[in-house]
């Protein structure tokens, strides 16, 4: 599996450039990753989704859905794919230091 | 018992049994009256069922012995363990069952109820859409025809790309298939949810040319302009679009304080089936959260697991932990043949026969699997409902007469 370095760390990611291990991630790597995901300036509504993510993921084990995340972040959803144009959960998911969202079946 | 859908029918009919004489005291709650067979809703738009035979009433499925209650939920008090009826009734209980299912909620996507709506924009998911369906397809003398999941989860979430199968044989058997353009169209990255179908099911796709629109989260439907929408800008233009609207579980389970999760449906262990909000709560079908299909072959592998695990909390016995996530599902592919999946939590759907070496043929067309799918309507009035098991088809998902090698690489158990 690939590793890279954030904010001078050495992390795991998956193919998919996922952490694999989400205790690897500190806020410090946040503005890393977002560049690379194209997102320059980070604001608080990034920053309110971010938190919701990490949030979700540490009580249920998974990331949330976009649907979920406009019920429940705060943030609608057509105001996420603004501040994560390429794919709200994903790029979220990636940029707070979790698992892809698992989605539904 | 809160629904008397297949997963409360199902239930009810097995616990009356299993739990003999007066011991118990079964008391199925609905609004309505009328069991839907939902399978058939697929073959409605396609002249191959009539709608008024998919019916049959609710209560004429239960049992002697079970009591049945024609009324909407208001809301369940958790606290209190009583059910609050919207007749200004209450119904206390030992033990509540979550069997209502999931809700349509069309509502919830911009303009899916606007301009067009049962003239250019159509679902299959209801008996009424998709009668009209029927009609428009009828009509459609050429177009492009858009396929559309608004989001998952979804009740039975083969059935769209069944739709899209059964359209190109339907066009071909009129004629016009060369003037018909069809494109499926959804917000996942592939065709299905899961990797060895998915190769399978886009593949069948492209056969069939049938164009694939993958990542797309409608957040419009332009019904009067005929255009899909994305949340990110792109848009699928279409003459007819026939859409899965957005799911969630019941209003009652919201109104429910502890009961559900942000889109109503009930956390519960995946596999004892409790409710995680209180012991004595216990949930089968499409309205528990648990990580697969949401579909009748679920709620039947379910059945025995929650049928058991309430005689055993009654007694006070520990409960078994006895649900695999076991789902099987017949793929109509068009032309009289169809594929067949089976998979659980675990393990993918591979390839090989079911239940055993001898069986019907997985992951691959085959005449037989159309007519297992047809014989299904049989099984669900007369095996599935009174709450049986189906000979030779196990709970647990059966690994006889399958090729393990497509699973050497399982997907990790969820661990939620």
């Amino acid at each position: 599996m690939p590793t890279t370095s954030y904010a001078g760390a050495e992390v795991t990611l998956n193919d998919e450039g996922f952490f694999t291990d989400p205790r690897q991630w500190t806020e410090a790597m946040v503005p890393e990753i977002a560049r690379q995901e194209g997102i320059g300036e980070l604001t608080d509504r990034h920053w309110q989704v971010i938190e919701f993510m990490r949030h979700e993921y540490e009580s249920k084990g998974t990331g949330p859905t976009v649907r979920v995340l406009g019920k429940a972040s705060g943030v609608s959803v057509r105001e996420l794919y603004g501040l994560f144009p390429k794919g709200p959960a994903k790029v979220a998911a990636k940029i707070a230091g979790i698992p892809k969202p698992r989605g539904c079946i | 018992m809160l629904g008397g859908g297949t997963a409360g029918t199902l239930l009810a009919n097995r616990l009356r049994r299993e739990l003999a004489g007066p011991a118990a005291e079964i008391v199925v709650v609905d609004a309505d009256d009328e069991h839907l067979y939902q399978p058939g809703l697929l073959f409605v738009p396609f002249g191959l069922a009539r709608p008024e035979a998919l019916v049959r009433p609710r209560q004429r499925q239960l049992r002697s012995g079970v009591e049945f209650r024609r009324a909407a939920v208001e809301h369940v008090d958790l606290q209190t363990d009583t059910v609050l009826l919207a007749d200004g009734t209450s119904l206390g209980y030992d033990v509540l069952v979550v069997a209502t299912g999931a809700r349509l909620m069309p509502e919830e996507t911009d303009g899916l109820l606007g301009p067009g709506w049962l003239e250019k924009v159509f679902s299959f998911y209801t008996l009424d859409a998709a009668t009209a369906l029927q009609r428009a397809m009828a009509q459609f003398d050429g177009g492009r025809l858009a396929i559309g999941v608004m989001d998952m989860p979804i009740k039975c979430p083969v059935a769209p790309l069944e739709f899209g199968f059964l359209a190109d044989w339907y066009f071909r058997q009129r004629g016009i298939r060369d003037r018909v353009e069809l494109t499926y169209v959804t917000p996942l990255d592939g065709a299905f949810t899961k990797a060895t179908c998915n190769r399978e099911l886009s593949g069948l796709l492209g056969d069939k040319g049938i164009s694939l629109v993958t990542e797309f989260n409608t957040g419009e439907v332009d019904g009067s302009g005929g255009r899909l929408i994305a949340y990110d800008g792109r848009e699928v233009p279409f003459d007819l679009a026939v859409l899965v609207p957005l799911h969630g579980g019941q209003a009652y389970v919201d109104r429910s304080p502890g009961l559900g999760d942000e889109l109503g449906f009930v956390p519960t262990d995946p596999h004892t089936l409790q409710a995680k909000a209180k012991p004595n709560v216990f949930v089968i079908g499409d309205a528990a959260d648990v990580p697969t299909s949401k579909a009748g072959s679920v709620a039947h592998f379910e059945g025995a697991t929650v049928a058991g695990n309430i005689r055993r909390y009654l007694a006070g016995e520990p409960l078994d932990a006895g649900f695999d996530g076991h789902t099987n599902c017949f793929i109509e592919s068009g032309f009289g043949k169809a594929l067949l999946i089976d998979f659980n939590y675990e393990t993918e759907p591979v390839t090989g026969r079911f239940p055993g070496r001898a069986g019907l043929p997985l992951l691959r067309q085959s005449r037989l699997n159309h007519l297992g799918k047809l014989a299904f309507g049989w099984l669900y009035w007369h095996v599935l409902l009174p709450g049986r098991d189906i000979p030779a088809v196990p709970s647990r998902m059966p690994m006889t007469g399958k090729r393990t090698a497509d699973a050497a690489h399982p997907r990790p158990a969820p661990d939620n």
